[in-house]
């Protein structure tokens, strides 16, 4: 709770802070709990609901946690073009990896492409998607 | 010593520029991180003495440095993909430290900025309206227009909104300015904050750049004492695609739902926080130094009827030499695939290349006539939207491709208006059912007998493509912004002109 106080405090003075603050508590904790929101909440002036619906309208944000390490697959137009489908299509199964759907990197002529943290790989193949997801699991 | 220059952007990053640069400097050379050039096919690219090497692994490098490298190309500078260009927005791409303060202002940088406050917000607005630049995120409504409204609305405070969501597929020319020339973005967000009377700037950036997030930041620091009283601020995105439409991004901005505002009232009345503010695409904005620093007339110079200046086009998919063209209006469809793309990387001939992004129409070869120009492609039932263009070879599936577009809209939809809410995904099940007919991925479709108001007999596939044009029509014209309202775009195209991947 301290550490929430802290993230909440450094923002004090912003015009708009809740997605900044949303930002950090879900990258300390990698989710934003039910009692974050209430804390928030509260500090801003604003209801729960009206947080949780913010909360809830990004892809970025989650209230629950994420069990698993996840691989964000691009899956755009672009990386279709370059085969993403058909490497999606013989995906060998982590059962402690999850991929995601990405809509693009800015990589798209080098792909298919892939984002593991804030970490960019491109021109992916089976070969190479596999070896990543090996590192994850 | 020997000098090797290597882009640190996320696209040469994620095709192994650090190992490279890594290897260059365990071998005693002295590396340098630039800009990129933008020729993607090449990355990662290095250049020593204006020679260029690409695409290099690790293991090339002492070939490279032994003079025996069979991945020479030659000089970059006279390499046809530069040599083609022309370079105003990137004239500076490649040859730059990004963060180097020193190298943007040797090269040209706050000219512009200079020139604004030497001749004043009324002149400057002046100079903006008569380059005849227009907004390069997608609508292409005039830059100088916009600007006036804001600059003669009385406020108390005004702010420049940058949009920097850049959302399409295709798309990376937003990125490559904030990744490879940063001041020169705060630089045009400076002279728009003078020309207008505003004191703040926001540059709103997609949570899917990383890299960039972190360059803007710190160019924002470093820059901070030179564009005061000016302050600019990085704010990131929460993954919402919708977000990149103004209205939306401006509700994002102020930390509510990112869902699309009705207008009137104009944000540039009416936008952040009540305040009137200038919503621009990073490219529209980093046009605006070298107008500045140049003239509008050399800018007008250059371009295709109302199309005026130079487009930062983006060649990516299924394409031999993917990467950043910058060039003057007018420029055909067919000859940016065919000859500055080389045409597709798997060697089959191409079936489509979509324009714009996933609001974008899929174009057939037979239209390789058009010129690269807002009102030609309108003309042709498409847009140019934010210049990217993806090529697709004769492999792609073009009621699949319809399917995709459908169902983004159904998934990014902000839910505000119930053509695009409702109809994206009545969209993907007729769309489902057509393909069925046809024997494509029968899995997906619902079974209609099941179904409390299923039909007792099941309707023709004329009777069904039908249904879907009609859906579309109230798409179009029933949606409140474009994500819903040029859906249509991508679907009605590929049914137009590939009827057979539909079953018809
Ligand atoms: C669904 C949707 C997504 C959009 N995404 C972007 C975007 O990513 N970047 C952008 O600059 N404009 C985007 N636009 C267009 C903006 O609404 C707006 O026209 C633009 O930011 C104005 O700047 P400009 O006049 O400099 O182009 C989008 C529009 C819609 C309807
Ligand atoms: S068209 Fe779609 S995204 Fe646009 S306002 Fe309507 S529901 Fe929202
Ligand atoms: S489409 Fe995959 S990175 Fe852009």
């Amino acid at each position: 709770m301290e550490r929430l106080e802290q993230i909440i405090a450094s923002h004090a003075g912003r015009e708009g802070p809740l997605l900044p603050i949303l930002h950090d508590v879900q990258a300390e904790w990698g989710h934003v709990s039910e009692d974050a929101i209430r804390a928030i909440a509260s500090a801003l002036n604003l209801s729960r609901a009206d947080v949780h619906g913010v909360v809830s309208f990004y892809h970025d944000f989650h209230e629950a946690p994420e069990p698993h390490a996840v691989v964000k697959l691009c899956r755009a137009e672009a990386c279709q073009a370059r085969g993403v489908e058909a490497l999606v299509a013989a995906l060998p199964d982590y059962p402690r990896v999850k991929v995601e759907a990405i809509y693009c990197l800015g990589l798209c002529s080098v792909g298919p492409n892939a984002m593991i943290g804030s970490k960019v790989h491109a021109r992916l193949d089976a070969g190479k998607l596999g070896a990543l997801m090996e590192t994850l699991a | 010593m020997t000098v090797v220059r290597i882009s640190d952007d996320a696209l040469a990053i994620a095709c192994g520029a650090d190992d490279v640069a890594d290897a260059f400097a365990k071998a005693g050379c002295s590396v340098e991180r630039v800009s990129s050039w933008g020729m993607q096919w090449l990355e990662p690219l290095a250049e020593i003495d204006g020679m260029g090497f690409g695409p290099l692994e690790a293991s090339d490098i002492a070939r490279v440095l032994d003079g025996t490298s069979a991945k020479a190309i030659g000089r970059i500078e006279e390499h046809p993909f530069i040599a083609k260009q022309q370079r105003f927005t990137f004239a500076r791409a490649g040859k730059t430290r990004p963060l180097s303060l020193d190298d943007y202002a040797v090269n040209g940088g706050w000219q512009g900025l200079a020139k604004a406050r030497e001749i004043g917000g009324q002149a400057t607005i002046a100079q903006v309206t008569e380059s005849g630049l227009r907004g390069r995120g997608g609508a292409g409504f005039p830059a100088g227009i916009k600007w006036t409204t804001v600059a003669n609305a009385l406020a108390d405070q005004k702010y420049i909104v940058c949009n920097a969501d850049e959302g399409d597929s295709a798309t990376f020319a937003d990125r490559m300015v904030m990744e490879g020339d940063p001041f020169m973005l705060i630089e045009g967000m400076a002279i728009a904050g003078l020309a207008v009377g505003a004191s703040k700037g926001y540059v709103y950036i997609r949570s899917e750049y990383p890299h960039a997030i972190a360059k803007m930041e710190a160019a924002v620091r470093a820059s901070a004492h030179i564009v005061t009283p000016f302050v600019a601020e990085v704010r990131v995105g929460a993954g919402a695609y919708v977000c990149g439409e103004e209205t939306s991004l401006l509700n994002s901005l102020e930390g509510k739902r990112g869902e699309v505002r009705a207008k009137p009232p104009l944000p540039a009345l009416e936008g952040l926080f009540g305040k009137p503010t200038v919503v621009n695409n990073v490219l529209t904005l980093a046009a605006v130094p070298w107008i500045m620093a140049n003239g509008a007339a050399a800018y007008a110079a250059v371009g295709f009827g109302r199309s005026k200046g130079t487009m930062p086009i983006q060649l990516a998919g299924n394409v031999k030499h993917g990467g950043l063209f910058e060039i003057g209006f007018g420029v055909t469809l067919g000859e940016l695939v065919m000859t500055i793309g080389g045409g597709t990387e798997s060697g089959r001939p191409v079936r489509a290349v979509q324009v714009g992004g996933p609001l974008g129409a899929y174009h057939p070869p037979a239209e390789f006539h058009l010129p690269f120009d807002y009102e030609a492609f309108a003309a042709n039932d498409g847009l140019i939207g934010h210049a990217g263009l993806t090529v697709f070879d004769d492999t792609a599936d073009m009621s699949a491709q319809a399917r995709f577009a459908m169902n983004f809209c159904a998934v990014e939809s902000c839910g505000k208006c119930t053509p695009c809410r409702i109809g994206s995904t009545r969209g993907v099940e007729l769309i489902d059912r057509i393909r069925a007919r046809s024997g494509r991925a029968a899995d997906k479709v619902e079974t209609l007998p099941q179904m409390h108001n299923a039909r007792r007999a099941p309707r023709s596939l004329g009777d069904e493509i039908a249904l879907l044009e009609d859906l579309c029509e109230t798409m179009k014209f029933g949606s409140l912004c474009a994500l819903g309202g040029f859906t249509p775009y991508p679907v009605l195209s590929a049914l137009r002109h590939w009827p057979e991947d539909f079953g018809a």
